[in-house]
């Protein structure tokens, strides 16, 4: 299962923080921070897994930002590297081009986003479609 | 500015994330905030009327400002007031506000949970939708609680949308994940499982996590989904891209479905029914095949998404471990992604033909990849996949291969990243024992190890070595010459040095015949690294010294010039000072007699898993798993040296009885600090052994355990710990070391003392063993019940545990003992054992208990001394002064009395002394003495043959720290056995 979903960027601010076990307000800190330093120094050529702690990290990196779930060690690594993508292209068609400051200035909706296609830590909605489309129709809502 | 805005786009907010990006330092930020923050309290504080957007506006800043990393101690009550608002995006924020910020153990919990009540039962499905995924967010126990039951009939229901049943189930699975209990199964698991079969994907893909995760527990419950997931899987595999439309990814049929079904198949074992397994099979051809057909967009997302389902098929596949043709075809594919030039897919290749190496079926395919993952080992850039491959060397490591990969791990060990090289030193180290060439090779391999990388060699790998060279004796000579070699060397490492030491210690003798490696040349080429080692291994030398001194006594005054050095003697650390001047008195008191038998030779130590196996189990959680598998697998036998060894045609039968210790006469008690000698923590425990000798006459306790333990934890800390446990009552019998055991096998364990006063409680533990007792007495009969309980996870063979009363006992008391029914515990298990005793006369020593028994074909003995004390049929009496006083003059002739002055051993406590005295068996009379704090009581031991009155008078002196005791009985033995139980307990 997930455990947490991160987007940093390179500067290591959060840009979007989702957790799906407890932790105390000073680990979820800690966590930010490592997971950080754990894949902002892997180039290009390395895979984009890393083991950290008990857990994996599967990540990929779109322009400045790091998108990062992370996974237990024996989890499907590619379905996740995978819906990282699914969901990276629902945010570009949604916000239309997504750039880091929609992130910022929309965190409240990315939230929603999020809940659409995960949900407690397992895969939800992978259909870009009925995703956009469930989204377009709250939009609609007041 | 972003493009969606529409209708609920807050201005506001806007602007204030716009001001605080602008904010050119962080004090401005916060001043920002801070301004913010006033603004937004006042709103809330004064403004009664604040409407619905604008209530929404302000927590929506707060929730920002919290992310940005600031404290929010307000605005709770707003956010709740909004879950009441029919506005779904007030909702929305208020969810989300209490999502992220709300503790769980908040006050407003009670009424968040009635908002969610009351959503859940909302008409509009979107309302519904927030409430379960607010549950499913947050997750805690009270809304387990609460909530739990409103799930069910959300997902079954057919009147439910498909998005609220998507919610409705991934919400259960993270209440069902919170507290299990909550969730019971009812007529609702059924129709869950016909999710499976639901039209709607998403639907579908939802559920196949709940059902994986509750079959993960109730396995049989959900047994029916294995069909109908199989049936989900074939359509989805056999389907053309085409069909699936909104599901299919990259050309690729819905490939997160697909991979959630296979791993919920991983729950169970292959179908029993053939049909149904011939079409599982097919299913998991077709995805074979289609990896070898060319792909349909050269985008990396196409074949991610072919690849995760690839590589969970092939996880299936392994799991199933039935199926040899797809094994191998598994492994086929696997090996040519081990060429990729993707480096994801080398690194998942490496990583399940791990799991393949330990297929019975693939093990041999997974070998022809040898060459190839040794490249990858020397040239793949990232880490994490060297680790891989180091991981799959070690898996398909077997008698076959075993040189070639312990020789091309031990090169790269030269250049290994830091990170890994702990690991590696622990996995070569196992792979030489446990697939030896021979055992020159194993030695020289280990000593390689050492050589290389000296600083990542833990304790267990070089207690290993030792203890499988004195466990050889073929191999005893060349391990001698070798690590003379080694330490020629000008500079090695310490571990040599105490490889050396302790090898040449017991074995320096087999190579002194050359004049190049005399007694001489061996002491000084030691003696040389002495000064530049650190305690631990200078204790160590010093050992090997005092064995020198035995084995070659023409160079004994050179080395007791070094013990009587001023360097060792006054040494600050007071382990090496102890070392030097016992072993200097000892060379000095002790006839060469004495020596040889103190020092003799280590005898061998009993087969038991590797303790190396043991750390890197712990290292890597995960690996042990593997481990498991793999040699459940390949043979049933524990992977020690020895079975391994029983394999290789040259090894001997190694399941003869061992001695678990030599008997070892002791030498004068040398002096009493004996927990010092013992407390000798990891490092120096090879060299325990020796010093336990000196100490056996101080702390039998458990000696015979001693030895089976040098190797894992520090062993002579758990015993005299578990000696005198509770506040270091003193051990109530020291037994003079020479009656210790009948057979000199095992010392007989000292009874605690706390059983004179205690009825209850652990008698005996060590490493393979624990033994509780239960006792209850009535007059002068007992019974006892001993509990026998394995900590192993092994069966010990032939347990036979026996009651014998030595001496006179056997005439003053009665024991009748009730064979086992079983003569083979379990691992894990206990037995029971019901002994009546019965009191004929006084007595003074204790029945002894003695169990034999044998673990991995070893012979074991244990002798203890049962906790039977004269007191325990002793019972209280109650009775005025006058008759106290009356009885106590009566018992005046000579012999009746007996008196003791002593030193209290505890603190003086008036309580505790009265619960020791009533828990003794006597009834204390108050109010008899004048002086209050004065005990008076009186009692009468019940034996078959006669009472005997009791009376006693304890009167403790507070400023001295002293107590006298008086006793009066009408037998002289009672007295002093008496007064002897009670003086050990003040």
């Amino acid at each position: 299962m997930i455990r947490f979903i991160l987007i940093q960027n390179r500067a290591g601010k959060t840009r979007l923080a989702k957790w799906y076990m407890q932790f105390d307000d000073d680990e979820k800190q800690k966590l930010i921070e490592e997971v950080h330093a754990c894949v902002t120094v892997r180039d290009a050529k390395h895979t984009n897994f890393v083991e950290f702690r008990n857990f994996k990290i599967v990540y990929r990196r779109y322009a400045g930002l790091y998108f990062c779930i992370c996974v237990d060690v024996n989890d499907n690594n590619l379905m996740y590297l995978e819906a990282i993508h699914n969901f990276v292209e629902v945010l570009n068609e949604y916000f239309h081009n997504v750039c880091e400051l929609d992130l910022v200035f929309n965190f409240y909706k990315v939230y929603s986003v999020v809940d659409e296609m995960f949900l407690a830590g397992e895969i939800r909605e992978t259909s870009q479609t009925k995703v956009l489309k469930q989204l377009l129709m709250l939009n609609s809502l007041e | 500015m972003p493009t969606v805005a529409k209708g609920d786009g807050m201005r506001g907010l806007a602007v204030f994330i716009s001001d605080i990006r602008n904010c050119k330092s962080k004090e401005a930020e916060q001043k920002r905030i801070n301004k913010e923050l006033a603004n937004i309290r006042s709103k809330f504080k004064g403004d009664k009327t604040l409407d619905g957007y604008n209530k929404k506006k302000y927590v929506c800043k707060l929730l920002f400002i919290f992310l940005l990393g600031h404290d929010i101690d307000f605005g709770h009550m707003e956010a709740v007031n909004l879950l009441s608002s029919n506005k779904y995006t007030e909702k929305q924020i208020g969810y989300l506000f209490i999502s992220v910020l709300v503790n769980t153990d908040s006050a407003l919990i009670r009424l968040i949970i009635q908002a969610i009540k009351n959503d859940l039962e909302a008409r509009h499905p979107v309302h519904i939708c927030l409430a379960l995924q607010c549950i499913a967010n947050i997750g805690s126990k009270e809304m387990a609680e609460a909530l739990t039951k409103e799930i069910p009939k959300l997902i079954v229901s057919g009147e439910t949308i498909d998005a609220v049943k998507q919610s409705a189930c991934l919400c259960l699975l993270r209440l069902f994940r919170t507290s299990p209990e909550t969730v019971p199964p009812g007529e609702w698991t059924q129709r869950v499982g016909h999710l499976l079969n639901d039209q709607h994907l998403g639907v579908v893909t939802s559920a196949t996590s709940l059902i994986h995760t509750l079959a993960q527990k109730t396995p049989e419950d959900f047994k029916p989904c294995v069909q109908l997931a199989i049936s989900r899987l074939s359509r989805i595999v056999t389907s053309s891209y085409t069909d699936l439309q909104d599901y299919t990814y990259y050309f690729v049929p819905a490939p997160w479905l697909s991979v959630k079904l296979l791993r919920l198949l991983q729950v169970y074992p292959p179908p029993e029914d053939p049909a149904l397994r011939g079409r599982l099979n097919e299913c998991l051809e077709t995805i074979l095949n289609k990896a070898q057909e060319p792909p349909k967009s050269k985008k990396v997302q196409h074949s991610n998404a072919k690849n995760a389902v690839l590589f969970e098929a092939i996880n299936l596949i392994i799991h199933h471990d039935t199926e040899p043709s797809l094994l191998v075809r598994a492994c086929n594919q696997l090996g040519q992604f081990l060429q990729h030039r993707e480096t994801n897919l080398r690194y998942l290749a490496l990583e399940s033909m791990c799991l393949l190496a330990s297929s019975e079926f693939s093990h041999e395919a997974v070998k022809k990849h040898m060459d190839t993952v040794i490249t990858a080992l020397k040239t793949e850039r990232d880490v994490s996949v060297r680790q891989r491959a180091v991981d799959l060397l070690y898996g398909m490591c077997d008698k076959s291969n075993a040189e070639e990969i312990v020789a091309e791990m031990l090169s790269y060990l030269e250049t290994a990243d830091y990170s890994i090289r702990e690991e590696m030193v622990l996995k070569v180290a196992i792979l030489a024992e446990k697939y030896p060439v021979d055992y020159t090779w194993y030695v020289d391999t280990i000593l390689n190890l050492i050589r290389i990388a000296g600083d990542y060699v833990s304790d267990e790998v070089w207690y290993r070595v030792i203890q499988i060279v004195i466990n050889r004796d073929d191999v005893q000579g060349y391990a001698a010459k070798v690590v003379f070699e080694a330490l020629q060397a000008p500079a090695c490492h310490e571990n040599m040095v105490k490889v050396g030491g302790y090898i040449l210690g017991e074995f320096g003798n087999l190579i002194a015949g050359d004049q190049r490696s005399s007694p001489m040349v061996q002491f000084q080429l030691l003696h040389s690294k002495y000064h530049l080692c650190s305690a631990p291994t200078r204790g160590l030398l010093l050992s090997t010294y005092i064995k020198f001194i035995n084995l070659f006594p023409e160079i004994k005054g050179q080395l007791q010039d070094v013990l009587r050095n001023n360097n060792n003697l006054q040494n600050a650390d007071a382990e090496l000072q102890q070392r030097a001047i016992e072993y200097l008195q000892l060379s000095t008191v002790a006839s060469q007699d004495v020596l040889a038998t103190v020092l003799e030779e280590m005898p061998p130590f009993p087969e038991r898993e590797s303790s190396i196996l043991a750390k890197l189990k712990k290292k890597k959680p995960n690996v042990s798993d593997i481990e498991v598998v793999k040699e459940g697998k390949k043979s049933s036998n524990p992977p020690t040296l020895n079975n391994s060894a029983a394999n290789t045609p040259e090894a001997t039968p190694a399941s003869a009885p061992v001695p678990v210790m030599a008997a070892a006469p002791a030498p004068a008690p040398v002096q009493s600090a004996s927990d010092d000698l013992l407390g000798l923590s990891a490092g120096p425990a090879a060299a325990a052994p020796v010093t336990n000798n000196f100490a056996a006459p101080a702390a039998p306790a458990g000696g015979g355990g001693l030895l089976v333990d040098v190797f894992d934890t520090p062993p002579a800390q758990n015993n005299v710990s578990t000696a005198l446990a509770p506040q270091a009552e003193e051990n109530f019998f020291n037994m003079p070391s020479g009656e210790t055991a009948p057979s000199g096998d095992a010392s007989a364990t000292e009874l605690d003392g706390r059983f004179a006063i205690k009825n209850n409680g652990v008698l005996f533990e060590n490493e393979l063993l624990q033994i509780g007792v239960k006792a209850e007495y009535k007059g002068n009969l007992g019974r006892l019940g001993l509990f026998y309980g394995n900590k192993t996870s092994y069966p010990f063979q032939f347990f036979t545990p026996t009651v014998s009363c030595p001496g006179e006992l056997a005439s003053a008391m009665n024991v009748q003992t009730k064979p086992l029914d079983v003569n083979t515990v379990e691992g894990g298990a206990q037995v029971q054992q019901i002994i009546n005793v019965e009191c004929i006369a006084d007595f003074v020593d204790a029945p002894i208990l003695s169990i034999k028994f044998s673990y991995s074909g070893s012979m074991q003995q244990i002798n203890l001394m049962l906790p039977v004390m004269l007191n325990k049929f002793f019972e209280p009496v109650e009775m005025d002064a006058t008759s106290f006083f009356n009885r106590w003059k009566q018992l005046s002739s000579p012999g009746q009395e007996e008196q003791k002055i002593f030193k209290a051993s505890f603190p003086i406590n008036s309580d505790t002394s009265r619960t020791k005295l009533l828990g003794f068996g006597f009834g204390l009379l108050d109010g008899v003495d004048p002086n209050p704090d004065n005990f008076v009581g009186a009692g009468i031991i019940k034996a078959q043959s006669s009472q005997v009155g009791c009376l006693l008078r304890l009167e403790p002196n507070m400023q001295a720290q002293m107590y006298r005791l008086t006793l009066r009985t009408s037998s002289k033995s009672v007295t002093t056995r008496l007064a002897d139980l009670l003086l050990k307990l003040f």
